[in-house]
């Protein structure tokens, strides 16, 4: 226990580092995954070729897999970043975009068919459509799910720690080679961290999936 | 496939959308002839790098390259996977049986350690087994795989019982069942029938997830694909990479259509119908949070 509290500061920045990776890859993911998500259900065969291809090629890949792409094989292809930081930010944006796109897909479709057909009717064009009628209300339906995804990118971000990245993981590692006696309260000590992420998150998920239940 | 979002065109929305088209395709094209370009100006495409999957060099020959990776590595991953899987199942079927316990003493515990279970990275559950249980390399994969699984599976068949109607359990008790034999006998089936396609999307997940495995030093398909790079050099990390994607990815593929398909059959046989995989995290069921 009181290596625990010792440590504190290592387990702080270990801490840090899981939320700044956490953070930027969803906000990355976010944004490549509503534009692959909009690809898949454009009306454009090759732009939803595309989209399909992009989530079924990396939803049966590994995170590890991907990770190993862009640390180690990626320096072979020319690609040679100065630290592990923005290689571990891709792989998991890269990855994590893909589950985005299918959980915003997923929200269009569940959209009432009335709803696009109503707005045909009073002659909105397709662009129209989608901004003003279909992708409101889609949008409730994906916050629950979208909250889903980056509770497991947190879960996820621990793998950078294999990696080289100092996050919760890797400290973790660390802490545990340097204090061999108290390997249990150092683990649960990490364990804590990650739970007060997720937990809070996973409730909030719960609360608001109640909240627009009833929308239709 | 998302025709409801635009009606049948006519020909000037059909001549726009054959632009779009040819945009999009060039678009695409010209990610791939980027990617392509930038591979060929590192010398990737050179066949003699390739032939170290025909011809390899340093006295090794084909067969032990591919054994190295299929039998080995792709071997240990299975195998793993298969033990861990079968555990987690069984384990996952008690803990939703716990959790729907009408007595409070065993059904908050349970709920407690199945939150816990699943708020905790995989790779720290492995980490734990081999460095504060001891357990051996081995052990420590598939304990950390079936501490997580278990409660994931446990939150998806608990939701696959709470989605039946609920005629189902009044019929059961009406017939003069227990709670017990209503729960194994009636609920349980269905619930299993029903989240079919989930179950199987787990198992691709926990199928990825022994690639975690290669964190903590067992010597699954991705550490067999480093190994065979430090032994024949770094420059052949490419090569590795795609054939170790292209095993991952047709062994997924495979699990997940089988997915597809127990959802296809399922819709016609069950009579509450099969839930959709995607909708266990869609629909009033995100206990079971997403396949990620």
């Amino acid at each position: 226990m009181d290596t625990v509290i010792d440590e504190l500061p290592l387990y702080w920045e270990g801490f840090t580092t899981t939320l700044a990776l956490t953070l930027l890859s969803a906000v990355i993911a976010l944004v490549v995954g509503t534009i692959l998500g909009a690809f898949r259900v454009s009306p454009v065969p090759t732009l939803r070729w595309f989209g399909t291809a992009y989530v079924e090629l990396v939803r049966n890949t590994p995170l590890t897999l991907v990770f190993i792409f862009f640390v180690f094989v990626a320096p072979q292809l020319g690609w040679t970043p100065d630290d592990f930081f923005i290689p571990a930010v891709v792989a998991l944006s890269v990855y994590t975009a893909a589950f985005v796109c299918e959980a915003v897909r997923s929200g269009i479709n569940s959209v009432g068919l009335g709803q696009a057909e109503a707005s045909r009717a009073i002659g909105l064009t397709f662009p129209q459509t989608l901004r003003l009628v279909v992708l409101p209300q889609a949008f409730r339906t994906v916050v629950p799910p979208l909250i889903n995804i980056f509770i497991a990118l947190t879960k996820n971000s621990s793998v950078a720690g294999g990696f080289f990245v100092a996050e919760l993981f890797g400290v973790a590692r660390q802490l545990t080679n340097a204090h061999p006696a108290d390997i249990i309260p150092v683990l649960i000590g990490i364990a804590a961290f990650y739970l007060v992420i997720t937990i809070p998150a996973g409730i909030l998920a719960g609360y608001v999936e109640r909240k627009v239940a009833f929308a239709r | 496939m998302s025709s409801i979002l635009y009606d049948a065109p006519g020909p000037r929305t059909r001549r726009r959308t054959m632009l779009w088209s040819v945009l999009g395709a060039v678009f695409v094209l010209g990610l791939l002839y980027l990617a392509y370009r930038q591979l060929d100006s590192r010398d990737q495409w050179d066949p003699e790098r390739w032939q170290i999957f025909t011809d390899p060099p340093q006295g090794q020959t084909a067969g032990d390259v591919w054994s190295s990776l299929l039998i080995d590595g792709l071997g240990a991953t299975l195998r793993a996977a298969g033990i861990a899987a079968v555990l987690a199942l069984a384990l996952g079927v008690i803990l939703a049986v716990l959790r729907m316990s009408v007595v409070g003493a065993v059904r908050w515990p349970t709920t407690v350690v199945i939150e816990f279970f699943r708020g905790l990275p995989v790779v720290l559950l492995m980490f734990f087994g081999v460095i504060a249980i001891g357990l051996p390399i081995f052990w420590g994969v598939v304990f950390g795989l079936v501490v997580y699984n278990c409660a994931i599976f446990a939150e998806i068949l608990r939701a696959g019982i709470v989605s039946l109607p609920r005629g189902q359990s009044e019929a059961a008790y009406a017939m003069g069942l227990s709670r017990r034999q209503t729960l194994f006998t009636v609920l349980l089936p269905q619930a299993v029938r029903r989240m079919l396609p989930s179950l199987v999307s787990q198992l691709v997940v926990l199928l990825k997830d022994t690639s975690l495995g290669f964190i903590i030093g067992y010597a699954e398909l991705l550490r067999r694909l480093q190994l065979n790079t430090q032994f024949f050099g770094q420059r052949y990390w490419f090569q590795f990479f795609v054939v170790g994607a292209a095993i991952y990815i047709t062994v997924n593929f495979t699990l997940s259509r089988l997915a597809v398909y127990l959802e296809r059959r399922g819709t016609k046989k069950a009579a509450g119908g099969v839930a959709k995989a995607d909708d266990a995290a869609i629909g009033g069921t995100s206990a079971t949070g997403v396949s990620v």
